[in-house]
Order: C-alpha cells, then structure tokens, then sequence
C-alpha cells in the first residue's frame, strides 16, 4: 500500500463558499477516526488539530511513522478514551496531510496552486469539517475539543453550529488572535518567503523547496510554545557535546542544537505554504468581529456544555485570554466550567504528559457522558 | 455532609438557578444537584478543589469572588450562596454588594463571634478565641473581618437588606454559626 492510500479522505461535493469570496467543490478533505461509533451515534468526539497538526492524532501517523499528535491524551484507555468514544480528527482545509491544500494540482493550470490557493479561515475549515458529520450521519456530536488552533476551531465551531455538540473543550487559545500572536506568525512566514527557494510560493513546480526558511519560523514558533523557566531547566547554558565555548557560530549551547534539530524535522513533514495558509487563518480569527466586538453574542443561541481549560505558563495564549471566554458565556448565563492547569511546559502544556490535564480531561469527558 | 450544608440546602428552592461562591470540594453543590435543583454551579479558588469539583462532574469554574463575580448579571441566579468565607475576604462589604447583585437572594453563613465560648474564652484566658468552629491562632488565621451575629444584623439594617432572623439575642449568645438569606 502506497503511502498516499493511508489517507482516507472524504471528497466534499458540497460546494463550500469561502470568507474570501471563492467558492470550493470537489475538494478532498482527509480525515482519521478512532474507536467506534455505537447504534445510537451518540458517542462521538470531533477533534481540532493545531497549526502544524493533521488527522493521525493517536497511534502512529503512517506516513511520518511518528507518535500521532496527541497520542497523550488519545487512544485506548486514555484521557480520550477510544474503547469508549469514537474519535473523529480531520485535517484542515490549507493542510499538507491530504486535505484540499496549497500543493494540490490546480486543474485549470495542472500545476500546484502554491500562493493562488485561496485564503482561508478557521471560519472555512469548521465549515468545511462539518460535511463529517453528515458523512457519518451524526446527528449531535457529544464532544468538539482541540488546543490552540484547535480550540479556536471549538469556539467556531459551537458558533456556527449552536445545537451540533453536547460539550465543546476549548484549550489554551483564544477568541481573537491579539497583535503579540499575528506578529510571531508573521515573523514567521516573512522567513519562509526570505528564503529564495520560495520562489513567490511556486518553489514545487521547480522542484525546490524553501527549508531554511520553514525550519527558522518553525524554530521561533517553537521557543512561544515553551515557558523560560521549562526552557532554562531543560537547556540552561549547557554547552552541546563540548567542554567550552567554541568562539564561533556553530551551535555550543544545546538550546541551539535542539532548535535547529527541531527546524530541520519539520522540514521533511509540513509544506511551506501550508503554514503561511495556516497561520493567516489564525491571524484572521475573530470571533466577535461578527457580532460587533460581542463575544457573548458568538454563543447566544447555542446549548453546548463549555469546559476551559488554560495553563499556568502558557504565555502564547495566555489564561486571561482564555478567561475571557468564560466571561462571555457567563455573560449569558451559559454553562460553563473553567479550569487553570499548573504546568511549566508552556503552551505545549496540552500536547505533552501533564497529569492534572489528563486527569481533567478524563474525568470531564466521562461524568459529561453518564448525563446525555 | 457538615450540618450546614444540610441547613443551607433546606433554603434553596426545587430546580431554581443557584450558584456556590467558595463552593470547596462541590460537597453541598453535589448534595444540592442530586436532592434539589441541577442548575447549580461553584466558584473556587483552590485548585485542589476545583478538580475534586470536576471529579464530582460539578459545573465550576476556578476563580477568586472578589474578582470575578463582576462578570455575572444582575439577578443572573435565584440564590447565591456563600459559606463561612466572608470574613476571609479583603473587601467583604464588595462581596456581600456583588452577591446581592447576581442573586435574587443570598445565603450567607457566618462564624458567629459573640458565641458565649467566644466571649468566655477572651473573658477568661486574654487570648484571642481558639474554638472548633475557629481553629486557627491569630497569626495564622484566614480570617480578617470576624463578627458577630448582631454586627452582622446592625450592617444590614443600615443598608436595608433584609435579613431573616429571628431571637437575636438569644442567637447571638448560642449559635456558633449564623445562616442567613439576605435580599435587596
């Protein structure tokens, strides 16, 4: 089995109309599932990846032979329990994991469509992931939850769809991306296009592709989704297989090594169009810009269970911005339940082995399901 | 369950709108839940506490009352309560202003510090008053602003809230802890 037939994907006939003004049909949107679905459908969970994220959440992702994502908090006996729930995760409309993306070949000029792919937003790609639930005739999901990107795709999602999910668990994001975050992406994606492999984001047809510049914003990003103190605990100043300094730029703290290691990785996986496509889509996200500066308006009509979740060191998205969620529902009288996890793991909190996450996770998911 | 919570949850009303300031580990949120109304939620600030909430499957939301009772509406709930922890705040008379606000009507329970053991003991030993309902020494207790069950009835005469109470005198001398329901 060629690697590519790992993918499952859905193909969307449904024409969807982009915030852009463009509309898509046809279009593949790939997608993973774990677990099973029981008679009464009502056991399912939509999971949101987050940037650099894609559909092979737990186990291992086929095609990079990886751990899946959040193989932490999801698969068989854990937080997410898959013996219990049936675990639905697609990867966003932009992605490079074989959902309709900037490196798919455009038909008209049978070339990848590199920077004439249409922009999209969180708004799209929730939009988008919907047809799933019609796909597996799922009439209300018992759970949306995703961190960071993902959660903003929670918040979106209970927003356009206000009776589709009987819980929704937002974790470490946002409602709107504030100017600290758009300017980390852009610092981000001004790398990539510096690097002069990008070639105006036509690098594949010419058979390059802009690594330094993907592997310097990855390395940026990187350092945001750590805290200083888990950062100076892990690293400090210690040197990297040498006894002293080498008075020269190669790198000699191991902080560098770990970095470059890290910008290289992500290289041989995610397209660099994808993650200008992604992270503009995040710099996009306001939730209240439809509902004039209201957030409480995003929720009104809508009768999902919210569950909030921030972490002490996650200074990316920090509690204040979850929190103010939790006001806004609160607001309107929504039931909401709130919770700050204490972890120096920064943003990354979510993804890594933080027990007190896990457990509130675990126990939230399951007390939620003896009710409906 | 501690007496109080029992006495406490006798005042709430089947199924109304109900939320728990300080509501601890969610004991009397969980009580109230099975017995009276589901539509009950907690405030907490410990973090302990919070996830012994979730383990219960209570709705709570960690946060500090002083701060964060400013984002619910007005008469959003048809009772809050709040046990034993208003002499604990910095700026009590905020709170007790803010619960009146969010609740058509507040159950507060205090200590009582005119307890006759209270007074006895100050009487007899000069030493500030260690007694079951008041365990901690005076350097190291949570508690700021103590009173007594009339102090708290003088407060809330000046500033017309209705207060149920009766036998004041007789109160003030032998409960150990005062249950109120207070209303604008």
């Amino acid at each position: 089995m060629s690697e590519k037939n790992k993918i499952k994907t859905l193909l969307v006939k449904k024409p969807l109309k982009l915030d852009c003004g463009q509309t898509i049909s046809n279009f593949p949107l790939a997608y993973e599932t774990y677990g099973k679905l029981t008679d009464k459908k009502c056991n399912a969970i939509l999971v949101f990846h987050a940037l650099t994220g894609d559909q092979f959440a737990s186990g291992t992702n086929p095609i990079t032979k990886k751990d899946g994502w959040w193989n932490y908090a999801l698969g068989p006996g854990k937080a997410i329990d898959t013996d219990k729930y049936f675990v639905i995760a697609a990867n966003v409309i932009g992605g490079c994991m074989g959902s309709f993306g900037p490196s798919d070949i455009n038909p008209e000029t049978k070339k990848p469509y590199g920077t004439n792919f249409p922009v999209i937003t969180i708004n799209d790609m929730v939009n988008a992931q919907y047809n799933l639930l019609e796909h597996f005739k799922i009439e209300k999901l018992f759970c949306v939850i995703g961190g960071s990107m993902g959660g903003m795709q929670v918040l979106q999602f209970v927003s356009n769809f206000p009776n589709k999910a009987h819980t929704a668990i937002p974790i470490a994001c946002t409602a709107s991306h504030s100017a600290q975050n758009i300017a980390l992406n852009e610092l981000g994606r001004q790398s990539i296009m510096a690097d002069r492999n990008w070639q105006d984001g036509f690098y594949e047809e010419q058979n390059k592709q802009p690594d330094k510049g993907l592997a310097v914003a990855r390395m940026a990003a990187h350092i945001t989704y750590l805290s200083k103190a888990g950062l100076q605990e892990k690293f400090g100043r210690k040197l990297q297989e040498r006894d002293d300094l080498k008075f020269s730029f190669d790198a000699d703290f191991q902080i560098e090594s770990y970095l470059r290691y890290q910008g290289s990785v992500f290289v041989d996986r995610f397209d660099a169009n994808s993650y200008l496509y992604i992270t503009r889509a995040m710099d996009y996200f306001d939730l209240t810009k439809k509902f004039g500066g209201n957030l409480s308006k995003a929720f009104e009509k809508s009768d999902t269970k919210f569950f909030i979740i921030s972490f002490t060191s996650d200074w990316l998205y920090p509690t204040s911005e979850n929190r103010e969620i939790v006001i806004a529902l609160n607001a309107i009288g929504k039931n909401v339940g709130f919770v700050e996890i204490t972890s120096d793991k920064g943003h990354d909190s979510f993804l890594l082995d933080v027990p007190d996450f896990l457990k509130t996770v675990r126990n939230f998911l399951n007390k939620s399901y003896e009710k409906i | 369950m501690k007496k109080e919570f029992y006495n406490i949850a006798k005042l709430v009303t089947k199924n109304s709108k109900i939320l728990d300031v300080g509501c601890g580990n969610g004991e009397l949120m969980k009580y109230i839940t099975e017995n009276i109304s589901k539509d009950i939620r907690g405030i907490e600030l410990s973090k302990s506490n919070v996830q012994k909430c979730i383990e219960k499957g209570l709705t709570v939301i960690e946060g500090d009352a002083e701060k964060d009772l400013k984002q619910f509406p007005n008469s959003s709930f048809d009772f809050v309560i709040l046990s034993q922890t208003l002499q604990a705040f910095l700026d009590p008379e905020n709170v007790l202003n803010e619960l009146l606000r969010i609740g058509k009507k507040a159950i507060v329970s205090i200590p009582n510090f005119g307890h006759w053991k209270v007074r006895l003991h100050l009487l007899l030993k000069g030493t500030m008053p260690v007694t079951e309902n008041l365990p901690n020494e005076w350097y190291n207790t949570p508690n700021l602003h103590m009173c007594t069950i009339k102090d708290f009835e003088n407060y809330c005469k000046q500033r017309n809230i209705k207060i149920n109470l009766k036998n004041l005198k007789f109160q003030n001398l032998f409960s150990e802890l005062g249950i109120f329901i207070l209303e604008k």
